[in-house]
């Protein structure tokens, strides 16, 4: 690329800038108060929409007085819906748990009036002295935001905001760099791929650029299907931008022309916002042909996977590209020398090309600096289960589990007592309290028998059982299965056969070999990761929580008092109240009854142990407990 | 045995449509078939959109696509089969989806499909025979933090309990006798 060209990129993208920048300055004059919505999937479900409606509702003919807008998802998914309002003078203050009620005396208290209602804040985004600032949180000490930064700041469906956050900034730099010396900058990052078993990015991107033939693609993985992890969903949702910028800058350095962004069909928003991203970009000539008035030239399809856990495999989602089932194949070859239509292929998490405008825009000694020796950066988790703070964290790699859950993530609620975490999902494992201070990447992970995977981080507490977790993992892998392998096809089916013998009291103590021996058959007969990995689940289990498996098998008791049928519901006599009948008018299928006594009595038979008396029973009487195995209940009395 | 009973049958042969709707069903596939070229690519994306045209994929969309494409009929079969977006029955009017990801298993999902299939009669993949509800699992909406979650009519909700289920269905009922008494 010769100098003026340079120039020339420079400078088109210096008139992008600046009118973003004016869009920006225009939103944030000090003149109207700002109102922020976060309405990712995870708020909509909340009630983020019902929250949104009520606000424009109560501001009526003032709307043009007051910019409202949505945001996507900040991450603190335990306190949606959120709103966010800047008030001209006065600091940004997020307000969480907000019903339209709440919203409804927002507008009227402090849009109108000048009270800022402190006690529906969580805090503000600035020191100031009205509210506490939200930095002051323990969690903030140990998270760190790259990928993160944006989230929930701007609007997801205005290209502006992200231009004018220093957005595309890196692919103008990027145009000016030649090739090589993007995959060296790259490479010195340390940059691993975020899908889950971190291959370093650079060399992906060299092999398919260094691979003969014109004609090249580039993939973005957001099919995002391990059940419990949701942070590419966030990103797609809530800084759309961020990905497309590194799939430019990524088909740039390995010369493909065209790409796709392959997203599960689950996540509709992702889709939409991913949709309107693209013809954003496209207007503003940031994609399409001649990017930034540049030789380089590349478009983008969204493209919607169709529900098969397995074609987060690379060759799986190739397969349904080309629109063949998700079956996965032998590699070598590698996609990145032979992948979409025998083209050479770069597949990418979402994550790992979210990354890139910010390596080429802070550089490799930047991102190299933070993290361990050989995990660079951060890691994105999405924290949920068991734990007081629900929702998106990003902190250092090396950063301690216990400091994830317990500092970020506030502990477990209701005074119960830490069991496991599950991380990385199917295809991850179920760490022990004794595993929570291990600084965790994606290397110490493995040694423990679990895995980064894509991040999912489900906290299990004192009434989570063990094997039926396991069970869990192991029927979704087994019916995700694709069949090709015959380890996996039936190796799995008979593992979950034997699981499903442990939680119904039906286990015999020689199992538990067996079980073991089939993992280890299963994890070397399969080609795929799917096949590979589905038995860590298992295998972790029953590493760290034997005793669990011991007490289904020999006594047919439920630790936790979780497996369906080797436990009771019952009302203990001598705590239940006269006067109460809170749970003979919840329950589902009309099981209980009074005695003569009006002390009430569950019918065995008809209970189908749903729980909804439990949660119904007043706290100061606590009568219904559960009973493993259901033979203690004792015989109802005769009168 | 339980193992078994996880994946109800599919019995798309009992489904037999009028010639009517056999050519509303042709025209309707046609019209999705016209925004494609012929590359065997678009399959995907056609049964998806045929999908969201009809509900679900009857035998004669499926035998259109085919022709179309100039593809084996079995292969369209196939990648029907294979994804789990595709339903091979009709829809009913209201679509129930289950969350059943790690956290909202956890939090009592199972308890709520348990719920759902009590009250509709029906198991997993099926449609009441009133065509009211159908009832279905999701591997996961990415809405763990406020498991477990339900999908009702396409609109997440969080936090659900068994009485809530039993709300809703109340609620829909309403809706339609009331709409009844308004035909009147």
């Amino acid at each position: 690329m010769t100098t003026t060209t340079s120039q020339d990129i420079a400078a088109a993208f210096q008139n992008i800038k600046e009118h973003a920048l004016s869009k920006w300055q225009e939103l944030w004059d000090g003149k109207r108060p700002v109102i922020m919505v976060s309405a990712a999937t995870c708020g909509r479900s909340a009630g983020a929409l019902e929250v949104l409606e009520a606000i424009k509702d109560e501001l009526g003919g003032e709307q043009q007085d007051v910019q409202v807008m949505e945001v996507g998802c900040m991450g603190h998914c335990y306190a949606e819906p959120l709103v966010i309002i800047k008030k001209p003078g006065n600091p940004t203050i997020v307000y969480g748990y907000i019903t339209p009620e709440k919203a409804r005396r927002l507008v009227k208290d402090y849009i109108r009036g000048e009270d800022v209602s402190p006690e529906f804040a969580l805090g503000a985004f600035e020191e100031n002295e009205l509210i506490p600032s939200i930095y002051d949180l323990p969690r903030f000490k140990h998270e760190k935001y790259i990928l993160l930064e944006n989230i929930g700041r701007i609007d997801p469906e205005d290209i502006q905001h992200y231009i004018a956050k220093g957005g595309y900034e890196a692919l103008a730099k990027a145009l000016q760099m030649q090739p090589e010396d993007i995959i060296e900058e790259v490479r010195k990052s340390g940059l691993r791929g975020r899908g889950g078993a971190g291959f370093p990015a650079a060399h992906k991107w060299e092999v398919c650029r260094s691979s003969p033939g014109k004609v090249k693609f580039l993939i973005c993985n957001a099919d995002e299907g391990d059940p419990g992890a949701f942070m590419d969903r966030a990103i797609l949702e809530s800084d759309p931008h961020s990905v497309i910028e590194g799939l430019l800058i990524a088909a740039y350095t390995i010369g493909a022309r065209h790409g796709y962004i392959y997203v599960r069909a689950e996540y509709p928003l992702a889709v939409h916002r991913v949709e309107i991203a693209l013809s954003q970009a496209q207007s503003l000539g940031l994609l399409g042909k001649n990017i930034l008035g540049s030789s380089f030239s590349f478009d983008i399809k969204p493209f919607q996977g169709s529900g098969a856990f397995v074609c987060g495999e690379e060759t799986a989602l190739i397969a349904s590209l080309e629109g063949k089932p998700g079956l996965p194949h032998h590699r070598p070859p590698f996609p990145a020398s032979k992948g979409l239509n025998g083209k050479p292929t770069v597949i990418n998490n979402v994550k790992t090309l979210a990354y890139v405008p910010r390596i080429i825009r802070n550089g490799a000694e930047w991102f190299s600096s933070i993290g361990t020796e050989k995990s660079k950066g951060t890691a994105v988790f999405a924290l949920a289960g068991k734990v007081v703070n629900t929702g998106l964290t990003e902190v250092p790699m090396g950063t301690t589990l216990r400091q994830i859950i317990f500092d970020v993530g506030g502990g477990i609620p209701k005074g119960r007592r830490f069991k496991a975490v599950q991380i990385g999902g199917p295809s991850g494992g179920c760490l022990p309290e004794s595993a929570l201070d291990m600084p965790i990447d994606f290397d110490s992970l493995k040694e423990v028998g679990a895995m980064m995977g894509s991040g999912g981080m489900v906290v299990l507490d004192e009434d989570d059982c063990m094997v039926e977790v396991a069970r869990y993992f192991l029927e979704f892998t087994q019916r995700e299965s694709c069949g090709k392998c015959t380890m996996c096809r039936l190796g799995t089916r008979q593992m979950l056969a034997m699981l499903e013998d442990f939680t119904c009291g039906r286990g015999q103590m020689g199992d538990l070999d067996t079980l073991m021996e089939l993992a280890e058959d299963v994890k070397a007969g399969s080609l795929c990761g799917l096949g590979k990995t589905s038995p860590n689940p298992v295998l972790t289990t029953m590493r760290y929580f034997r005793d669990e498996y011991k007490a289904h098998i020999e006594e047919k008791r439920c630790p936790a008092l979780m497996c369906h049928d080797l436990i009771a519901y019952y009302i203990l006599p001598e705590k239940c109240e006269r006067s109460c009948d809170a749970c003979v008018g919840t329950c589902t299928v009309e099981a209980i009854s009074s005695d003569k006594k009006r002390i009430k009595v569950i019918d065995q038979a008809k209970c189908v142990k749903c729980g909804t008396c439990l949660t119904a029973c007043p706290p100061q009487y606590n009568a219904v407990i559960k009973l493993s195995p259901p033979e203690k209940v004792p015989a109802p009395a005769k009168d | 045995m339980q193992g078994a009973s996880n994946e109800p049958p599919i019995s798309n042969a009992k489904i037999v449509n009028t010639p009517e709707e056999q050519e509303d069903i042709r025209r309707k596939t046609g019209k999705v078939l016209k925004r494609f070229n012929r590359k065997r690519e678009n399959l995907v994306p056609i049964l998806q959109q045929v999908q969201d045209e009809l509900g679900y994929l009857p035998r004669e969309a499926m035998l259109e696509t085919a022709e179309y494409l100039r593809l084996p009929e079995v292969d369209v079969y196939g990648v029907v089969t294979f994804y789990n977006q595709f339903r091979l029955k009709p829809p009913g009017k209201h679509s129930i989806r289950v969350c059943l990801g790690t956290a909202c298993h956890m939090k009592g999902g199972y308890i709520l499909l348990d719920a759902w299939k009590r009250r509709l009669k029906i198991d997993r993949g099926e449609t009441t025979s009133d065509r009211e509800y159908d009832l279905d699992t999701v591997a996961c909406v990415g809405c763990c933090a406020m498991a477990p979650v339900n999908v009702i009519d396409k609109k997440a909700e969080g936090r659900v309990s068994p009485t809530r289920v039993d709300g809703i269905l109340l609620a829909y009922k309403m809706e339609k006798e009331k709409k009844e008494k308004q035909e009147q």
